[in-house]
């Protein structure tokens, strides 16, 4: 039976694991090589490395940290932050990384999705939207909006259109981050998700918001999630990915196990 | 060890290099070296992406190449496209044949309230006298990212299910496959690409 997936995600800037509340506030969570290794032995179905160094030198460091990481890493590994063109893609593919994720590079430039999936296989190419629901629309969901730059400019387009186009342009997974929730711990926003797993035929991972063995009880049923994605909730040793799946499987949540 | 990685253009080799290297292979890729896939002792053909793209390994002369290292006995994997590369050929690209080393088609998955691709992990069925699968136990889960398979026959060593069950790995002497990735399945996926780099043909008669 498929499994829903639990992904660790890592924030990383200028070569370090940071973490943010809803992206501002950034606190030194170690070494992503390290951290990487760490959430693969204690369970995790996947690592994600987002990039948030918004410095061209930091390009470098990344390309460094993302072979360091993936050199001992055996499950699928995804990188995201910085990538604007097919070449930049490239680049990351041959440090190491199976996957790619584009935000803001993908909104100005949406050809870059096609042009990525063409080179590397839709199954290389994740496209990442940050979401925040429109408090003032008549359906606040529906009508969520796509923001870009780490989440602080709206760029007008609703995310569930913008997921259906990532689709027909080749995306092969899409990773959607609720800002309303993020950093919050109160749990994912499963209507956004639901409404954007039901609108595409890709999977969907859905992040921003876990803070309890509930809450992706509740993101993997109502949301019709795939996959999601943990950050704080395993950092810090408060929890691991083998714990939370033993405790989803108790939940009736199919996942890897023994993993 | 000595592994011949084949090249043929479809999406990145890193993650099967770094992992072969891991487990002590020497790997040495080619794009159309015909006299290092002779010589070879292994090979390995990796491929994500499109079925189409296998129509270089014709175009390079690779083809009849792997077909007689294949005949030789050398150890052969082929890993997801490459291993429906082994079939007669892909609906996903009608027009391109494959190696025909096994007879069926692939095909896309049918029609379903199921997504498609197949992403995640999935667990496998274990044909007991798999050689490739030696020491997996049945429920073991291995990493997929796929929307097209090959169909259950004599030749699979493993299927899993997903919408209908297919053929997850296949194996018949030395030419040995998997639709999953071994290099992106952990500790499992170390174990399946050890036993193929541990393969020899008395190890098949015992």
């Amino acid at each position: 039976m498929l499994t829903k997936r639990i992904i660790a995600c890592l924030d990383v800037r200028d070569g370090r694991v940071v973490k943010g509340v809803q992206f501002v506030d950034i606190i030194d969570a170690g070494d992503p090589a390290t951290q990487a290794a760490r959430h693969a032995r204690d369970g995790a179905d996947e690592i994600v490395l987002l990039d948030i160094t918004a410095t061209h030198e930091g390009r470098s460091t990344l390309l460094d940290t993302v072979r360091r990481t993936a050199k001992e890493l055996f499950v699928p590994f995804c990188v995201g932050g910085g990538i604007r063109t097919a070449d930049d893609a490239a680049q990351v593919f041959d440090a190491g990384a199976d996957k790619v994720s584009v935000n803001s590079a993908a909104l100005k430039n949406p050809m870059l999705i096609d042009d990525i999936g063409r080179s590397f296989g839709a199954q290389a190419v994740v496209v990442a939207i940050d979401a925040r629901r429109d408090p003032k629309a008549a359906h606040p969901v529906r009508d969520a909006e796509v923001f870009v730059q780490g989440g602080r400019k709206p760029t007008g387009r609703r995310v569930v259109e913008w997921a259906r186009e990532a689709e027909q342009r080749g995306a092969g997974e899409i990773l959607l981050t609720s800002m309303d929730s993020d950093g919050m711990r109160t749990g994912f926003d499963c209507e956004l998700t639901a409404a954007v797993s039901e609108a595409v035929g890709i999977p969907v991972i859905a992040s921003g918001g876990a803070g309890a063995v509930d809450h992706f009880v509740d993101v993997f049923g109502r949301g019709k999630a795939d996959a999601a994605l943990a950050a704080s909730i395993f950092h810090f040793g408060i929890s691991s990915a083998r714990s939370l799946k033993e405790e989803l499987a108790r939940a009736g949540v199919s996942v890897r196990l023994p993993c | 060890m000595r592994v011949t990685v084949i090249d043929y253009k479809a999406g990145n080799l890193t993650s099967v290099l770094k992992t072969l290297h891991h487990l002590g292979a020497e790997t040495i890729v080619t794009d159309g070296g015909l006299s290092l896939v002779e010589q070879a002792e292994r090979i390995v053909l990796p491929g994500v992406g499109h079925f189409a793209a296998t129509s270089r390994l014709d175009e390079t002369g690779l083809t009849g190449a792997i077909r007689a290292a294949i005949a030789k006995g050398v150890p052969f994997l082929g890993i997801c496209v490459g291993m429906q590369w082994l079939y007669a050929g892909s609906s996903e690209a009608p027009e391109q044949s494959g190696l025909r080393h096994f007879a069926e088609q692939c095909t896309h998955f049918a029609e379903s309230a199921e997504k498609v691709p197949h992403v995640g992990w999935n667990s496998l069925e274990i044909r007991p006298d798999s050689k490739l699968l030696a020491g997996v136990e049945k429920g073991e889960f291995v990493y997929f990212t796929h929307s097209f398979k090959g169909p259950f026959t004599a030749d699979t060593a493993a299927t899993t299910f997903y919408i209908e069950p297919f053929a997850a790995a296949v194996e018949r002497g030395n030419v040995m496959g998997t639709q999953f990735h071994p290099e992106k399945s952990g500790e499992t996926g170390l174990k399946i690409l050890t036993n193929f780099l541990k393969w020899t043909p008395e190890a098949t008669k015992c």
